[in-house]
């Protein structure tokens, strides 16, 4: 069948257009423009080599051993150097001739310090207005071991919030360790050995109980009947302790 | 009679004439002792077999390039402490994130550090890592606020709030990511080890990936013009350093690991831990888990 | 970083409502976004009705058959402009051509686009045209004699048996070319409607209704460009055509007011989490664009109007008038509709709790001053096409050859 003049012409032009495209795309241009194993292995080893700008947390002890061994007992010992002195990799190639900031005001502590209601509660925070004002922070506490000068009252120190909650409150005379026993290690090591909370409805029912006999029960305290009131639960499952009558 | 004295005038070079010397001399010498038109005509055999060559010569190039070394393996020369070490193979490692909501203090160091490490800019707009504080009212009503840009005081009164904590974002690293499905020129991509990161150097700047992100971690750098996020700062994670943001970290909320060692502290994260990510419904299969997060996290 | 962009994004951050990630605050894709689909669907449109007439052998669209082939090529041609404007690092362009992403519906797009240019679109336009090119390069003189030459592709064969072929080669063209219009564009929303991550594109639908907007959109240029043609060529407007294409036109505004419909009916029924703040996206930010452009004066009001013109059997001069009217209308509405879809898209945070602003500027690359330019620019070069390829077969021949 003779194939029809349009179509070899046409016929021609596509062959032209698409053996050149195909030329060009799988012969001429080279691996450095198409492949793309070479271009990610390129990128990936540019990546790589990229200079870090912070030393690490390790970096610090070959010079500093001192400071470093006294921080790792102390309660910054989770905190990296360079969290307060700012990204040192430059100090460790060069360390006389650049030397990290060392933040000596009281407008830095408070970054971590200053009382946030989003904080976790434990965490130790103070007003930086009514805290010792004026003085700078280091004036008290060494940064690199900040255990206050003074013995706080109680548990005030890391559980403030609480404390302030718990001084506006019926409660307010009731001390931390009535209902919460907590080991020394506590002090040192919170998370690791938590305070313990009351585990039977008797104990709240010593002042709160109805027909129970304690002496020091005081005689203002509400008091309900045991047996009948809240089920089975543990009083503190329904009532906040530091607050127990609640917020108006 | 020298042989190559093929006359003169037959001007299609369609003869398939070797032009080696049959007397034995070399060849200079034989085409200067042609006539000019023989000197033409085989000039243009000389071209044509060159141009014929040159094809299958470009594609023996092209396959020759193609045997360049693994495309796995960065390349480096002399290890320093710019480069990892050569002993370094990604495929022995899978990183991931671990973040413990209960652990941050929401003191923003991370994005500070972040900033300072990777040259983002430093407008509150550009982010490679980020904390949000969310406030949860008695009401049932949530407030979010991202507090590494312009920070605020807390506004809501106290008695109000039922919780309030921090959360920091940051890329999640997916397994089945959405930026690497959508980018129309691949360049970004999954290192073997587990990060995604952009090529720089290719990025066309189409913002598809942006589009493409759930979880708001891409930008397009005002300076090069190109999309860029967390990279799991693996400048430092292929030298054995952690990533700067987990650094910097005072109570230790951020946990970096690879999964696939046997002792790291995010393997143990995962198994202490009820674990949750981000938009889950969405399949992206993030590699950065959270611990303790709140269901109104997005 | 300068002071200028320094103001540009405290004035972003200060116009977020709610929360938004912090990324999301500069919108990413532009009116420059907004405008490439809408060019891409006039062209499916437009080539979709030229195809409804050699399809159907509808006889009454014949007098806008070559000039919906030429609108077609004209925007096809602008389309890839915005997309290259768009892009942060336009010299890379060519990588999306060479190390293509085979998942990535935009990379794919760029084949699916030079398919339908090369293989649909001027294979078609050159079959149509062929024996006129022919004419012109024997008639014309130089130096135009020889572009005719060329777009022949010297091409001399005009035996009856060989212009028979030429109208098969059409039909078939045109059997090949509807789908790949719809995948032209089809594609283009599913760009869009592919996104998981966007609530407000990721739907199953968007490559429909993308699709149905466009034959909407592209139906109502050609009435406008061919009413505008014949006024400005001082030629009577051939009634039956335009009677029948705007009754192509309304079948076409209903099925596409069903499916927008369908998509909205169907997002408050299931009540996904995304629900509330798309709610206050159209509420709060989308009203004037959506309600009121896109839905009453793109949708509503133009149906009116075409139901009036249909139903009350009107004077000649009337009927231009309201056809004239429905189809700007129309035209204007869906490129609201492509506006709705893009920036609505980013007004919204993928937290869910925030919206946010897209500040058109006046000039830069992305401003509206050169989408006006983008916008208009086709015409000039339908202008120059038309004044290469005559629209109506050159007299010199016999009888018409298409049938």
């Amino acid at each position: 069948m003779k194939i029809p003049e349009q179509i070899r012409r046409l016929g021609l032009v596509v062959v032209v257009l698409v053996v050149s495209t195909l030329v060009l795309r799988f012969v001429l241009l080279p691996d450095s423009v198409v492949s793309t194993k070479l271009h990610w292995a390129q990128a990936t080893a540019r990546e790589a080599a990229k200079l870090p700008k912070h030393a690490g947390s390790t970096a610090c002890q070959e010079c500093h051993e001192d400071i470093v061994s006294k921080k790792a007992a102390s309660f910054h010992r989770g905190l990296a150097c360079e969290s307060c002195h700012g990204p040192a990799i430059k100090h460790t190639q060069d360390p006389l001739a650049v030397k990290p900031p060392a933040p000596r005001d009281r407008k830095f502590c408070p970054v971590c310090h200053a009382y946030d209601p989003s904080r976790p509660t434990g965490f130790p925070q103070i007003n930086p207005t009514t805290h010792n004002p004026l003085k700078p922070c280091i004036t008290c506490h060494n940064p690199h071991d900040p255990v206050p000068p003074t013995v706080p009252r109680e548990c005030s120190a890391c559980h403030g919030q609480i404390e302030r909650t718990k001084s506006v409150s019926s409660h307010a005379l009731i001390e931390c360790t009535t209902c919460h026993v907590a080991p020394d290690r506590h002090k040192t090591e919170p998370r690791s050995a938590l305070p313990s909370k009351p585990t039977t409805r008797e104990f709240c029912g010593r002042c709160h109980g109805v027909g129970v006999a304690v002496k020091e029960a005081p005689k203002e305290a509400p008091k309900i009947d045991l047996s009948t009131h809240g089920g089975r639960n543990l009083c503190w499952e329904c009532h906040y302790p530091h607050l127990p009558e609640g917020h108006k | 009679m020298n042989e190559r004295n093929c006359g003169q005038g037959s001007a299609e070079g369609g003869e398939s004439r070797s032009l080696s010397a049959q007397d034995g001399q070399p060849l200079p010498q034989a085409a200067q002792s042609m006539s000019a038109g023989e000197a033409y005509i085989s000039k243009r055999r000389d071209f044509i077999k060159g141009a014929i060559m040159f094809i299958p010569a470009a594609g023996a190039l092209a396959a020759a390039a193609a045997e360049s070394p693994k495309a796995d393996a960065p390349k480096t020369e002399t290890p320093t402490a710019e480069t990892p070490r050569q002993e370094y193979n990604p495929a022995e490692h899978l990183y991931g994130m671990g973040i413990q909501i209960d652990r941050c203090i929401g003191c923003n160091r991370c994005a500070v550090a972040c900033k300072a490490e990777n040259d983002v800019p430093d407008e509150p707009v550009f982010f490679r890592t980020w904390v949000e504080r969310y406030t949860i009212l008695r009401s049932g009503e949530v407030s979010v606020e991202n507090i590494s840009g312009l920070r605020k005081d807390p506004v809501h009164d106290e008695r109000d709030v039922i919780r309030t904590f921090f959360v920091p974002k940051l890329c999640n690293h997916c397994a089945n990511p959405p930026c690497v499905q959508v980018c129309p020129v691949r360049a970004t991509f999954t290192t073997q080890d587990g990060a995604v990161i952009v090529d720089s150097s290719r990025c066309v700047g189409c913002r598809y990936c942006i589009q493409a992100c759930p979880y708001g971690a891409r930008y397009l750098h005002p300076k090069t013009n190109t999309a860029d996020k967390c990279t799991f700062c693996y400048h430092r994670v292929v030298k054995g350093l952690q990533p700067a943001c987990v650094e910097v970290c005072p109570t230790q909320a951020r946990i970096f690991g690879d999964l696939k060692s046997k002792a790291s502290r995010l393997v143990r994260f995962e198994r202490m831990n009820m674990i949750s990510v981000l938009k889950p419904a969405l399949n992206t299969e993030p590699k950065v888990h959270y611990a303790q997060l709140d269901g109104e996290v997005r | 970083m300068n002071a200028m962009l320094t103001d540009h994004y405290a004035e972003l951050l200060g116009q977020v409502m709610g929360y938004a990630y912090p990324n999301e605050v500069e919108i990413q894709w532009s009116i420059l976004i907004v405008i490439y689909p809408y060019l891409t669907g006039l062209v499916a449109g437009a080539f979709i009705l030229a195809s409804l007439m050699k399809i159907f052998k509808v006889k009454e669209l014949q007098p806008t058959y070559r000039l919906a082939l030429l609108t077609a090529l004209a925007f096809l041609i602008v389309a890839p402009m915005p997309l290259l404007m768009h892009l942060a690092q336009p010299l890379r362009f060519y990588e999306i051509l060479v190390t293509p992403n085979p998942t990535s519906a935009m990379a794919m797009f760029g084949f699916v686009y030079a398919w339908y240019l090369m293989a649909v679109l001027l294979i078609e336009i050159w079959f149509e045209w062929r024996h006129d090119l022919i004419t012109l390069a024997q008639t014309t003189p130089s130096p135009l004699k020889w572009v005719y030459k060329v777009l022949s592709l010297f091409s001399t064969d005009t035996s009856p048996a060989a212009l028979a072929f030429d109208a098969k080669a059409i039909k078939f063209i045109t059997i090949v070319g509807v789908p790949s219009a719809f995948l032209l564009h089809g594609y283009v929303g599913f760009i869009f409607g592919s996104v998981k991550a966007n609530p407000w594109w990721a739907s199953v639908l968007m490559p429909i209704a993308f699709l149905m907007s466009a034959i909407v959109s592209g139906i109502a240029l050609v009435v406008v460009v061919y009413m505008v043609l014949q006024g400005i060529r001082k030629e009577p407007i051939d009634m039956p055509c335009v009677d029948k294409i705007t009754s192509y036109l309304f079948y076409a505004v209903i099925v596409d007011f069903t499916l927008e419909a369908l998509d909205f009916i169907h997002r408050l029924y299931q009540s996904e989490e995304s629900v509330n703040i798309l709610g206050h996206l159209i509420t709060q930010k989308l009203f004037l664009s959506l309600i009121v452009m896109q839905i009453l004066l793109g949708m509503v009001v133009p149906l009116l109007i075409l139901v009036l013109a249909k139903a009350r059997n009107f004077n000649e001069e009337l009927r231009k008038l309201l056809y004239f009217t429905a189809a700007i209308l129309i035209l204007i509405g869906i490129f609201a509709m492509r506006w709705n879809v893009v920036i609505g898209g980013q007004l919204f945070s993928k937290s869910f709790r925030g919206l946010l602003t897209y500040k058109l500027e006046m000039f830069g690359i992305e401003g509206f001053l050169i989408a006006l330019v983008v916008l208009v620019l086709p015409f000039p070069i339908l202008a120059l096409l038309i004044k290469l390829l005559p629209s109506r077969a050159v007299v010199e021949h016999a009888a018409p050859v298409h049938a």
